[in-house]
Protein backbone atom coordinates (compact mmCIF):
# COMPACT_ATOMS: atom_id res chain seq x y z
CA UNK A 1 0.00 0.00 0.00
CA UNK A 2 2.47 2.28 0.99
CA UNK A 3 4.76 1.73 -2.43
CA UNK A 4 1.73 2.32 -4.63
CA UNK A 5 1.12 6.02 -2.50
CA UNK A 6 4.58 6.36 -3.20
CA UNK A 7 4.17 5.20 -7.27
CA UNK A 8 1.53 7.45 -7.15
CA UNK A 9 2.96 10.63 -5.86
CA UNK A 10 5.81 9.78 -7.93
CA UNK A 11 3.64 9.56 -11.42
CA UNK A 12 2.18 12.59 -10.15
CA UNK A 13 5.60 14.34 -9.68
CA UNK A 14 6.86 13.52 -13.01
CA UNK A 15 3.72 14.75 -14.37
CA UNK A 16 4.51 17.99 -12.92
CA UNK A 17 7.95 18.32 -13.84
CA UNK A 18 6.29 17.03 -17.63
CA UNK A 19 3.85 19.69 -17.17
CA UNK A 20 6.56 22.84 -16.01
CA UNK A 21 8.60 21.74 -19.08
CA UNK A 22 6.73 22.04 -21.30
CA UNK A 23 4.22 24.66 -20.58
CA UNK A 24 7.19 27.05 -19.99
CA UNK A 25 7.32 30.72 -21.74
CA UNK A 26 9.25 31.28 -24.62
CA UNK A 27 11.38 33.95 -25.52
CA UNK A 28 13.56 35.13 -28.38
CA UNK A 29 17.07 34.52 -28.18
CA UNK A 30 19.02 37.34 -26.22
CA UNK A 31 20.87 38.74 -29.30
CA UNK A 32 17.57 38.74 -31.50
CA UNK A 33 17.43 42.35 -31.76
CA UNK A 34 20.87 43.15 -31.85
CA UNK A 35 22.20 45.96 -34.16
CA UNK A 36 18.55 46.85 -35.07
CA UNK A 37 17.31 50.43 -34.41
CA UNK A 38 13.62 51.27 -33.63
CA UNK A 39 12.93 54.49 -36.22
CA UNK A 40 9.27 55.78 -34.43
CA UNK A 41 8.51 57.72 -37.99
CA UNK A 42 8.18 53.97 -39.49
CA UNK A 43 6.54 52.74 -36.49
CA UNK A 44 3.47 54.80 -36.84
CA UNK A 45 2.43 52.52 -39.75
CA UNK A 46 3.21 49.38 -38.08
CA UNK A 47 1.20 51.20 -35.41
CA UNK A 48 -1.63 51.71 -37.44
CA UNK A 49 -1.43 48.06 -39.16
CA UNK A 50 -1.24 46.31 -35.88
CA UNK A 51 -4.48 48.33 -34.82
CA UNK A 52 -2.91 48.49 -30.94
CA UNK A 53 -5.26 51.54 -30.45
CA UNK A 54 -8.53 49.85 -31.18
CA UNK A 55 -7.84 47.43 -28.21
CA UNK A 56 -5.61 49.37 -26.17
CA UNK A 57 -7.13 53.13 -26.01
CA UNK A 58 -9.49 53.86 -23.28
CA UNK A 59 -12.78 52.92 -23.40
CA UNK A 60 -14.74 55.77 -24.77
CA UNK A 61 -11.66 57.77 -26.35
CA UNK A 62 -12.38 59.61 -29.96
CA UNK A 63 -9.68 61.14 -31.86
CA UNK A 64 -6.19 61.93 -31.01
CA UNK A 65 -7.59 60.75 -27.52
CA UNK A 66 -7.15 57.06 -28.93
CA UNK A 67 -3.26 57.66 -28.64
CA UNK A 68 -3.31 57.77 -25.18
CA UNK A 69 -3.24 53.70 -24.79
CA UNK A 70 -4.64 53.48 -21.17
CA UNK A 71 -6.21 50.30 -21.77
CA UNK A 72 -9.34 49.23 -20.04
CA UNK A 73 -12.13 48.06 -22.86
CA UNK A 74 -13.73 45.00 -22.71
CA UNK A 75 -13.64 42.00 -24.48
CA UNK A 76 -16.14 39.41 -23.45
CA UNK A 77 -15.19 35.89 -24.36
CA UNK A 78 -16.91 32.11 -23.46
CA UNK A 79 -13.53 31.90 -21.46
CA UNK A 80 -14.33 35.11 -19.21
CA UNK A 81 -13.93 38.93 -19.87
CA UNK A 82 -10.12 39.71 -20.83
CA UNK A 83 -9.53 43.82 -19.98
CA UNK A 84 -7.10 45.07 -21.96
CA UNK A 85 -4.30 46.98 -20.01
CA UNK A 86 -2.42 50.29 -20.02
CA UNK A 87 0.61 49.72 -22.92
CA UNK A 88 1.31 53.91 -22.40
CA UNK A 89 4.57 54.19 -22.26
CA UNK A 90 3.96 55.44 -18.18
CA UNK A 91 6.88 53.91 -16.43
CA UNK A 92 4.71 52.17 -14.00
CA UNK A 93 1.37 51.60 -15.44
CA UNK A 94 2.24 50.82 -18.87
CA UNK A 95 5.27 49.75 -20.56
CA UNK A 96 7.47 52.85 -20.07
CA UNK A 97 10.64 50.57 -18.87
CA UNK A 98 9.82 47.98 -21.82
CA UNK A 99 12.77 47.23 -23.93
CA UNK A 100 12.09 46.70 -27.49
CA UNK A 101 13.38 42.98 -27.10
CA UNK A 102 10.44 42.72 -24.12
CA UNK A 103 8.07 44.05 -26.49
CA UNK A 104 8.91 41.35 -29.44
CA UNK A 105 8.75 38.58 -26.71
CA UNK A 106 5.48 39.97 -26.10
CA UNK A 107 4.11 40.09 -29.78
CA UNK A 108 5.78 36.91 -31.27
CA UNK A 109 5.32 34.58 -28.01
CA UNK A 110 3.29 36.17 -25.50
CA UNK A 111 5.38 36.45 -23.08
CA UNK A 112 5.93 38.82 -20.35
CA UNK A 113 9.22 40.77 -19.15
CA UNK A 114 8.32 38.74 -15.93
CA UNK A 115 7.97 35.44 -17.58
CA UNK A 116 4.38 34.92 -17.41
CA UNK A 117 1.80 33.86 -20.42
CA UNK A 118 -0.47 36.31 -21.72
CA UNK A 119 -3.80 35.46 -22.96
CA UNK A 120 -4.51 35.15 -26.40
CA UNK A 121 -7.14 37.73 -26.37
CA UNK A 122 -3.57 39.63 -27.30
CA UNK A 123 -3.14 38.71 -31.06
CA UNK A 124 0.35 37.16 -30.56
CA UNK A 125 -0.74 34.19 -32.73
CA UNK A 126 -0.76 36.35 -35.86
CA UNK A 127 1.79 38.81 -34.50
CA UNK A 128 4.22 35.84 -33.80
CA UNK A 129 4.60 35.06 -38.06
CA UNK A 130 6.41 38.44 -37.72
CA UNK A 131 9.24 35.67 -36.26
CA UNK A 132 10.05 34.48 -39.74
CA UNK A 133 9.89 37.50 -41.63
CA UNK A 134 13.21 39.20 -42.85
CA UNK A 135 11.69 42.95 -41.60
CA UNK A 136 9.41 41.53 -38.94
CA UNK A 137 11.61 42.25 -35.50
CA UNK A 138 12.69 45.82 -37.29
CA UNK A 139 8.85 46.34 -38.04
CA UNK A 140 8.67 45.50 -33.80
CA UNK A 141 11.60 47.90 -32.92
CA UNK A 142 9.85 50.36 -34.83
CA UNK A 143 6.53 50.14 -33.63
CA UNK A 144 8.45 50.05 -29.96
CA UNK A 145 10.26 53.40 -30.65
CA UNK A 146 6.91 55.01 -31.79
CA UNK A 147 4.85 54.16 -28.89
CA UNK A 148 7.51 55.69 -26.56
CA UNK A 149 6.34 58.95 -28.30
CA UNK A 150 2.76 58.70 -27.28
CA UNK A 151 1.33 60.26 -24.42
CA UNK A 152 1.44 58.62 -21.17
CA UNK A 153 -1.17 57.34 -19.06
CA UNK A 154 -1.41 56.70 -15.24
CA UNK A 155 -4.47 54.45 -15.00
CA UNK A 156 -4.12 51.27 -13.28
CA UNK A 157 -4.49 47.74 -14.94
CA UNK A 158 -7.55 45.75 -14.13
CA UNK A 159 -7.79 42.21 -13.74
CA UNK A 160 -9.00 39.90 -16.73
CA UNK A 161 -12.51 38.22 -15.39
CA UNK A 162 -11.34 34.86 -15.82
CA UNK A 163 -12.60 31.62 -13.55
CA UNK A 164 -11.09 28.49 -13.03
CA UNK A 165 -9.31 26.51 -14.73
CA UNK A 166 -8.61 29.10 -17.50
CA UNK A 167 -7.18 31.40 -14.45
CA UNK A 168 -3.80 29.36 -14.39
CA UNK A 169 -1.82 31.13 -16.67
CA UNK A 170 1.02 28.42 -16.51
CA UNK A 171 -1.63 26.01 -18.54
CA UNK A 172 -1.60 28.66 -21.48
CA UNK A 173 1.95 26.91 -22.42
CA UNK A 174 0.20 24.05 -23.43
CA UNK A 175 -2.29 26.14 -25.60
CA UNK A 176 0.59 27.95 -26.94
CA UNK A 177 2.26 24.56 -27.77
CA UNK A 178 -0.21 23.12 -29.92
CA UNK A 179 -1.58 26.19 -31.70
CA UNK A 180 0.26 28.95 -31.70
CA UNK A 181 3.28 29.82 -34.29
CA UNK A 182 1.98 28.07 -37.06
CA UNK A 183 3.59 29.97 -39.39
CA UNK A 184 1.55 31.56 -42.45
CA UNK A 185 -1.47 30.47 -43.76
CA UNK A 186 -1.29 31.04 -47.15
CA UNK A 187 1.91 31.09 -49.69
CA UNK A 188 2.54 33.56 -51.86
CA UNK A 189 5.07 33.60 -54.47
CA UNK A 190 8.34 34.63 -53.80
CA UNK A 191 8.86 37.38 -56.13
CA UNK A 192 5.27 39.21 -55.57
CA UNK A 193 6.41 41.93 -53.35
CA UNK A 194 2.68 43.33 -53.12
CA UNK A 195 0.86 40.09 -52.10
CA UNK A 196 4.09 39.29 -49.73
CA UNK A 197 3.18 42.48 -48.20
CA UNK A 198 -0.72 41.76 -47.98
CA UNK A 199 -0.03 38.66 -46.35
CA UNK A 200 2.27 40.45 -43.39
CA UNK A 201 -0.72 42.92 -43.03
CA UNK A 202 -3.56 40.23 -43.16
CA UNK A 203 -1.95 37.38 -41.41
CA UNK A 204 0.43 39.26 -38.95
CA UNK A 205 0.15 42.27 -38.17
CA UNK A 206 -3.94 43.54 -38.95
CA UNK A 207 -4.76 39.95 -37.11
CA UNK A 208 -7.92 39.68 -39.22
CA UNK A 209 -8.08 36.16 -38.95
CA UNK A 210 -8.39 36.46 -35.13
CA UNK A 211 -11.87 37.37 -35.85
CA UNK A 212 -12.67 35.94 -39.19
CA UNK A 213 -11.51 32.81 -38.89
CA UNK A 214 -13.48 30.53 -36.53
CA UNK A 215 -12.06 29.17 -33.43
CA UNK A 216 -12.43 25.63 -32.13
CA UNK A 217 -14.01 24.81 -28.56
CA UNK A 218 -10.56 26.08 -26.44
CA UNK A 219 -10.48 28.91 -28.97
CA UNK A 220 -7.96 28.20 -31.00
CA UNK A 221 -8.37 29.27 -34.91
CA UNK A 222 -9.24 26.76 -37.29
CA UNK A 223 -6.93 28.06 -39.78
CA UNK A 224 -8.26 25.30 -42.57
CA UNK A 225 -11.17 27.68 -42.45
CA UNK A 226 -9.30 30.66 -43.06
CA UNK A 227 -11.05 34.21 -43.36
CA UNK A 228 -14.42 32.11 -43.77
CA UNK A 229 -16.56 33.75 -41.39
CA UNK A 230 -17.28 33.09 -37.72
CA UNK A 231 -19.30 33.72 -34.41
CA UNK A 232 -18.69 37.06 -32.93
CA UNK A 233 -16.74 36.06 -29.29
CA UNK A 234 -18.42 38.82 -27.79
CA UNK A 235 -21.51 36.99 -27.91
CA UNK A 236 -24.72 37.15 -30.56
CA UNK A 237 -24.22 37.72 -34.08
CA UNK A 238 -21.42 36.72 -36.88
CA UNK A 239 -18.48 38.05 -38.35
CA UNK A 240 -18.68 38.03 -42.29
CA UNK A 241 -16.46 35.24 -44.08
CA UNK A 242 -14.48 37.16 -46.71
CA UNK A 243 -15.25 35.50 -49.81
CA UNK A 244 -18.89 35.55 -49.10
CA UNK A 245 -18.79 38.82 -50.05
CA UNK A 246 -17.03 38.96 -53.48
CA UNK A 247 -15.74 42.42 -54.00
CA UNK A 248 -13.35 43.64 -56.50
CA UNK A 249 -10.34 44.69 -54.89
CA UNK A 250 -10.54 48.46 -55.59
CA UNK A 251 -13.95 48.17 -53.40
CA UNK A 252 -11.84 46.46 -50.85
CA UNK A 253 -9.19 48.88 -50.61
CA UNK A 254 -11.78 51.85 -50.73
CA UNK A 255 -14.05 50.02 -48.00
CA UNK A 256 -10.51 50.28 -45.96
CA UNK A 257 -9.55 53.64 -46.79
CA UNK A 258 -13.19 55.37 -46.35
CA UNK A 259 -15.78 52.69 -44.10
CA UNK A 260 -18.13 52.34 -47.17
CA UNK A 261 -19.12 49.09 -48.35
CA UNK A 262 -19.97 49.11 -52.15
CA UNK A 263 -23.40 49.66 -51.51
CA UNK A 264 -22.28 53.16 -49.81
CA UNK A 265 -23.53 51.74 -46.99
CA UNK A 266 -20.77 51.92 -43.74
CA UNK A 267 -18.76 49.71 -41.48
CA UNK A 268 -19.86 49.69 -38.17
CA UNK A 269 -19.58 47.63 -34.78
CA UNK A 270 -15.71 47.25 -34.31
CA UNK A 271 -14.99 47.07 -38.12
CA UNK A 272 -15.64 50.89 -38.03
CA UNK A 273 -12.33 50.92 -35.09
CA UNK A 274 -10.42 48.80 -37.58
CA UNK A 275 -11.55 51.30 -40.50
CA UNK A 276 -10.15 54.46 -38.45
CA UNK A 277 -6.22 52.45 -38.64
CA UNK A 278 -6.79 51.21 -42.19
CA UNK A 279 -7.77 54.73 -43.46
CA UNK A 280 -4.46 55.88 -41.64
CA UNK A 281 -2.40 53.26 -43.48
CA UNK A 282 -0.34 54.38 -46.99
CA UNK A 283 -2.54 53.60 -50.33
CA UNK A 284 -0.23 50.81 -51.37
CA UNK A 285 -1.19 49.02 -48.08
CA UNK A 286 -4.77 48.97 -48.78
CA UNK A 287 -4.11 47.88 -52.07
CA UNK A 288 -2.31 44.72 -50.80
CA UNK A 289 -4.44 43.91 -48.45
CA UNK A 290 -6.92 44.23 -51.39
CA UNK A 291 -4.73 42.05 -53.61
CA UNK A 292 -4.03 39.28 -51.01
CA UNK A 293 -7.51 39.10 -50.04
CA UNK A 294 -8.49 38.44 -53.66
CA UNK A 295 -5.20 35.88 -54.27
CA UNK A 296 -6.84 33.62 -51.12
CA UNK A 297 -10.12 34.14 -52.16
CA UNK A 298 -9.95 32.24 -55.36
CA UNK A 299 -11.38 28.86 -55.34
CA UNK B 1 -72.33 53.91 -16.82
CA UNK B 2 -73.02 50.02 -18.22
CA UNK B 3 -72.85 51.42 -21.80
CA UNK B 4 -69.45 53.39 -21.27
CA UNK B 5 -68.08 49.99 -20.05
CA UNK B 6 -69.61 48.19 -22.66
CA UNK B 7 -68.62 50.57 -25.22
CA UNK B 8 -64.68 51.09 -23.62
CA UNK B 9 -64.42 47.19 -23.94
CA UNK B 10 -65.56 47.11 -27.38
CA UNK B 11 -63.30 50.51 -28.38
CA UNK B 12 -60.08 48.24 -26.82
CA UNK B 13 -61.26 45.01 -28.63
CA UNK B 14 -61.42 47.01 -31.81
CA UNK B 15 -58.13 48.75 -31.12
CA UNK B 16 -56.45 45.39 -30.69
CA UNK B 17 -57.94 43.69 -33.70
CA UNK B 18 -56.99 46.82 -35.91
CA UNK B 19 -53.41 45.95 -34.19
CA UNK B 20 -53.67 42.31 -35.33
CA UNK B 21 -54.25 43.06 -38.61
CA UNK B 22 -52.28 45.74 -39.51
CA UNK B 23 -49.62 43.76 -40.84
CA UNK B 24 -46.41 44.37 -39.10
CA UNK B 25 -47.73 42.22 -36.21
CA UNK B 26 -45.75 43.27 -32.92
CA UNK B 27 -44.94 46.64 -34.12
CA UNK B 28 -47.64 49.75 -33.26
CA UNK B 29 -47.95 51.11 -37.13
CA UNK B 30 -46.58 54.39 -35.81
CA UNK B 31 -43.13 53.84 -34.42
CA UNK B 32 -42.90 51.26 -37.94
CA UNK B 33 -43.63 54.73 -39.91
CA UNK B 34 -40.63 56.18 -38.45
CA UNK B 35 -38.15 52.92 -38.48
CA UNK B 36 -38.98 52.86 -42.39
CA UNK B 37 -38.88 57.16 -42.49
CA UNK B 38 -35.19 56.66 -40.90
CA UNK B 39 -34.35 53.96 -42.94
CA UNK B 40 -35.06 55.28 -46.57
CA UNK B 41 -33.19 58.42 -45.51
CA UNK B 42 -30.47 56.34 -44.88
CA UNK B 43 -30.97 54.89 -48.57
CA UNK B 44 -31.16 58.63 -50.00
CA UNK B 45 -27.40 58.67 -47.87
CA UNK B 46 -26.18 55.85 -49.69
CA UNK B 47 -27.41 56.41 -52.93
CA UNK B 48 -25.68 60.42 -53.20
CA UNK B 49 -22.61 58.81 -51.90
CA UNK B 50 -22.58 56.45 -54.26
CA UNK B 51 -22.64 58.97 -57.18
CA UNK B 52 -20.12 60.83 -55.33
CA UNK B 53 -17.54 57.60 -54.61
CA UNK B 54 -18.09 55.99 -57.75
CA UNK B 55 -15.87 59.76 -58.84
CA UNK B 56 -13.90 58.99 -55.77
CA UNK B 57 -12.97 55.42 -56.89
CA UNK B 58 -12.51 56.46 -60.19
CA UNK B 59 -15.17 54.26 -61.34
CA UNK B 60 -16.76 57.50 -63.54
CA UNK B 61 -15.34 60.64 -64.85
CA UNK B 62 -15.13 63.64 -61.84
CA UNK B 63 -17.73 65.60 -62.91
CA UNK B 64 -17.89 68.82 -61.00
CA UNK B 65 -21.51 69.37 -61.56
CA UNK B 66 -22.92 66.03 -60.76
CA UNK B 67 -20.42 66.04 -57.40
CA UNK B 68 -21.81 69.59 -56.18
CA UNK B 69 -25.50 68.67 -56.01
CA UNK B 70 -25.06 64.90 -54.93
CA UNK B 71 -22.92 66.56 -52.23
CA UNK B 72 -25.68 69.01 -51.49
CA UNK B 73 -28.24 66.48 -51.64
CA UNK B 74 -26.35 64.84 -48.67
CA UNK B 75 -25.92 67.91 -46.68
CA UNK B 76 -29.37 68.79 -46.71
CA UNK B 77 -30.55 65.18 -46.20
CA UNK B 78 -27.96 64.76 -43.10
CA UNK B 79 -29.32 68.43 -41.69
CA UNK B 80 -32.84 67.31 -41.19
CA UNK B 81 -34.36 67.31 -38.09
CA UNK B 82 -34.50 63.64 -36.57
CA UNK B 83 -36.90 64.05 -33.93
CA UNK B 84 -39.76 62.28 -35.22
CA UNK B 85 -38.06 59.10 -36.52
CA UNK B 86 -35.56 58.53 -34.11
CA UNK B 87 -38.70 57.68 -31.55
CA UNK B 88 -37.77 56.04 -28.00
CA UNK B 89 -38.55 52.69 -27.96
CA UNK B 90 -37.91 52.21 -31.27
CA UNK B 91 -34.86 50.29 -30.85
CA UNK B 92 -33.82 46.53 -32.22
CA UNK B 93 -34.42 44.83 -28.69
CA UNK B 94 -37.76 46.06 -28.47
CA UNK B 95 -39.20 45.46 -32.03
CA UNK B 96 -36.89 42.90 -33.26
CA UNK B 97 -34.18 42.28 -35.15
CA UNK B 98 -35.85 42.05 -37.95
CA UNK B 99 -37.55 45.30 -37.47
CA UNK B 100 -34.32 48.26 -37.00
CA UNK B 101 -30.38 47.83 -36.35
CA UNK B 102 -31.09 51.03 -33.75
CA UNK B 103 -29.00 50.14 -30.78
CA UNK B 104 -30.94 50.73 -27.27
CA UNK B 105 -28.01 52.62 -26.68
CA UNK B 106 -29.18 55.87 -28.66
CA UNK B 107 -31.45 56.44 -26.23
CA UNK B 108 -30.09 55.46 -23.07
CA UNK B 109 -28.48 58.04 -20.83
CA UNK B 110 -24.62 59.39 -21.87
CA UNK B 111 -25.58 58.43 -25.38
CA UNK B 112 -23.53 60.70 -27.79
CA UNK B 113 -25.93 59.96 -30.54
CA UNK B 114 -26.92 64.69 -30.84
CA UNK B 115 -22.82 65.03 -30.78
CA UNK B 116 -22.23 62.56 -33.75
CA UNK B 117 -25.59 63.50 -36.01
CA UNK B 118 -23.96 67.18 -35.71
CA UNK B 119 -20.56 66.06 -36.80
CA UNK B 120 -22.02 64.21 -39.56
CA UNK B 121 -24.31 67.10 -41.08
CA UNK B 122 -20.42 69.33 -40.50
CA UNK B 123 -18.91 66.85 -42.71
CA UNK B 124 -21.37 66.44 -45.58
CA UNK B 125 -21.47 70.63 -45.41
CA UNK B 126 -17.71 70.62 -46.14
CA UNK B 127 -17.66 68.20 -48.28
CA UNK B 128 -20.66 70.25 -50.15
CA UNK B 129 -18.49 72.81 -50.67
CA UNK B 130 -15.65 70.89 -51.91
CA UNK B 131 -17.01 68.73 -54.17
CA UNK B 132 -17.27 71.20 -57.11
CA UNK B 133 -13.68 71.99 -56.41
CA UNK B 134 -11.71 68.62 -58.42
CA UNK B 135 -11.28 65.16 -57.97
CA UNK B 136 -9.08 65.62 -54.99
CA UNK B 137 -10.64 68.11 -52.85
CA UNK B 138 -14.00 65.43 -53.22
CA UNK B 139 -11.93 62.32 -52.03
CA UNK B 140 -10.00 63.89 -49.30
CA UNK B 141 -13.70 65.21 -48.14
CA UNK B 142 -15.73 61.90 -48.72
CA UNK B 143 -12.84 59.90 -46.18
CA UNK B 144 -14.05 62.61 -43.75
CA UNK B 145 -18.21 61.92 -44.04
CA UNK B 146 -17.20 58.34 -44.18
CA UNK B 147 -15.12 58.64 -40.58
CA UNK B 148 -18.42 60.10 -39.14
CA UNK B 149 -20.71 57.39 -40.68
CA UNK B 150 -18.59 55.16 -39.21
CA UNK B 151 -18.44 57.20 -35.36
CA UNK B 152 -22.01 56.54 -35.06
CA UNK B 153 -22.55 52.82 -36.42
CA UNK B 154 -19.52 52.10 -34.42
CA UNK B 155 -21.50 52.02 -31.25
CA UNK B 156 -25.28 52.52 -32.19
CA UNK B 157 -26.15 49.96 -35.10
CA UNK B 158 -25.83 46.55 -34.35
CA UNK B 159 -23.32 44.88 -36.56
CA UNK B 160 -24.01 41.74 -37.52
CA UNK B 161 -26.67 41.02 -40.11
Amino acid sequence: MRRLALFVIGLAVIGLGVFWTLSAPERLPADALAGIEGDAEKGARVFYAAGCASCHAAPEAEGDEKLILAGGMRFPSPFGTFIAPNISPDETHGIGDWTAQELADAMIHGTSPEGAHYYPAFPYGSYGRLATHPEGLKEIAHLHAFLQTLPPSSAPNAAHEVGFPFNIRRGLGLWKLVFANEGWVSSVPGDDAQLERGRTLVEALGHCGECHTPRNAVGAPLNGQWLAGAANPSGEGRIPGIDEMNWSARDIAYYLETGFTPDFDSAGGHMAAVIENTSQLPEEDRAAIAAYLKAVSQP
Amino acid sequence: MKSLGILSAGLVFAAALGTVASGDDHVDPAVMKAVKARQAQMQLYAFNLGQLGAMAKGEVDYDAGAASAAAGNLAKLTSLNGRAVWLPGSDDATLGEDVTAALPAIWEEGSEIGDKAKALSMAAAEMESAAGDGLDALRGAIGDVGKSCGGCHEDYRRSDD
